[in-house]
């Protein structure tokens, strides 16, 4: 186990817990796309690179950009306020 | 003595034990006497005593009502002060308790797991030394995984995409808003485009310059990457998922409008129709050659060429077409409800 691993390891630790921990659930989904991210870098190292290459293009784009519009959904996304006061 | 006697006397249990000594008649013998009372009342006139009656019940309706309302306002007060914090305090445990237990289980598993790239684990079993000895002849793929997951078990690969395909059409009956019979936009459509054009930007330069330079280049990623899926990392579904986040850039850049030129609902039913019914009928041919000891007729090709592994090409394109569409669907649904 080099240095590399552990940092990764260490930083996949963080990720996990800092998704659960933040309020602000678009703070949380970027962390959650940084947590996919160092995955897709973990499957590299373990030598499944096919893995990898699912783990990057899903977990951190398609599962991210659904979150993503789920959350506009439900109006979870503050949008600048003056843009809005213009819409009203 | 006597006054302890007389407080044993008033006490509950005094008078359960009175009451289960003399069977019933305790009890009896003073509703008898509060009847008795009661009924001696000073009757005067009919009128008054039905006056006294009235007021009597108007009274004890009033008092009813009054305990009631005061029981509601405790428990309302309960509710909103001492049960709330109650009640989050057993969410808490609740949810510490339901941690650690999978904490706790979780890791009891990997303990038991062997080590990593350990040969006598019980995976590495007569069945994937053939697929190592044996899978670059049998199949023709240089990517030992592409030729596992589209030829071994290329039936589980069609129940995935035949998953994602269920997926897509569950998440269009759900969210699909459906127009008028003449065309015209139903109020809710016309609600969900405005709340979506709310938020989206319009023709933002920086959005469609980069879309100009990155679609293309992740089209060209995810194509390279579905075709040559046989002889390096990849295959249907990562290619698939990349196509579709390259269409789903270009949504976001340029609007529904100019994807809806090369995109529809019919396109989604077709394409998925034809990759899944094609992905069917090719397993279906192969499996029955291969039941019945049959030459398939395919050819394997020279192992490493671009046409080479027989029907594993023709597999992953039609897996990642599925994939693309179906991912792509997705997003559109979840934005505004259609395309």
């Amino acid at each position: 186990m080099t240095f590399v691993h552990v940092a990764l390891l260490g930083m996949l630790i963080v990720c996990a817990l800092a998704v659960s921990l933040t309020r602000n659930l678009l703070t949380s989904l970027i962390v959650y796309m940084a947590y996919s991210l160092i995955m897709a870098i973990i499957w590299m190292f373990l030598e499944s690179p096919d893995l990898a290459i699912t783990e990057a293009a899903v977990g951190a784009g398609i599962t991210s950009v659904l979150f993503f519009v789920t959350l506009k959904k439900i109006h979870a996304i503050k949008g600048d306020s003056e843009h809005e006061q213009a819409q009203k | 003595m006597s006054k302890r006697r007389s407080d044993w006397e008033s006490r509950p249990q005094a008078r359960i034990r009175k009451w289960y000594k003399e069977g019933f008649l305790a009890l009896d013998n003073e509703i008898i006497n509060h009847l008795t009372q009661t009924t001696q009342l000073p009757l005067h006139t009919e009128e008054e005593v039905v006056a006294q009656q009235e007021a009597m019940s108007t009274r004890q309706r009033e008092r009813t009502l009054a305990l009631e309302r005061l029981d509601q306002y405790n428990m309302l007060t309960w509710a909103r002060t001492r049960g709330r914090k109650a009640i989050t305090r057993l969410h808490v445990i609740l949810a510490l308790a339901l941690g650690a237990m999978m904490i706790f289980f979780l890791l009891e598993t990997v303990a038991q797991m062997p080590r990593f790239g350990d040969p006598a684990t019980p995976g590495a079993n007569i069945v994937s030394e053939r697929y190592i000895t044996k899978g670059l002849e049998e199949t023709g793929a240089t990517n030992i995984v592409s030729g596992m997951i589209l030829d071994y078990r290329a039936f589980d690969t069609l129940g995935e995409a035949t998953v994602l395909f269920v997926a897509a059409s569950a998440v269009l009956i759900l969210l699909r808003i459906d127009r008028n019979k003449d065309g015209s936009p139903v109020q809710e459509l016309i609600a969900a485009e405005s709340d979506d054009q709310h938020y989206e930007p319009r023709n933002d330069r920086i959005l469609q310059g980069s879309a100009m330079v990155l679609v293309p280049t992740i089209f060209l990623y995810g194509i390279y990457i579905i075709l040559n899926g046989h002889l390096s990392p990849g295959g249907g579904f990562s290619g698939g998922a990349i196509i579709s986040a390259g269409l789903i850039l270009y949504l976001d850049a340029f609007g529904f409008e100019k994807a809806g030129r090369f995109f529809t609902y019919k396109t989604f039913t077709w394409v998925s129709f034809f990759s899944l019914m094609f992905y069917a009928l090719a397993k279906a041919y192969s499996f029955y050659c291969g039941v019945n000891n049959l030459p398939s007729g395919i050819p394997l090709g020279m192992p490493g060429a671009i046409l080479s592994g027989g029907l594993i090409m023709p597999l992953n394109i039609a897996v990642g077409m599925v994939v693309a569409c179906t991912m792509y669907i997705f997003y559109a649904l979840f934005r505004k409800g259609g395309l």
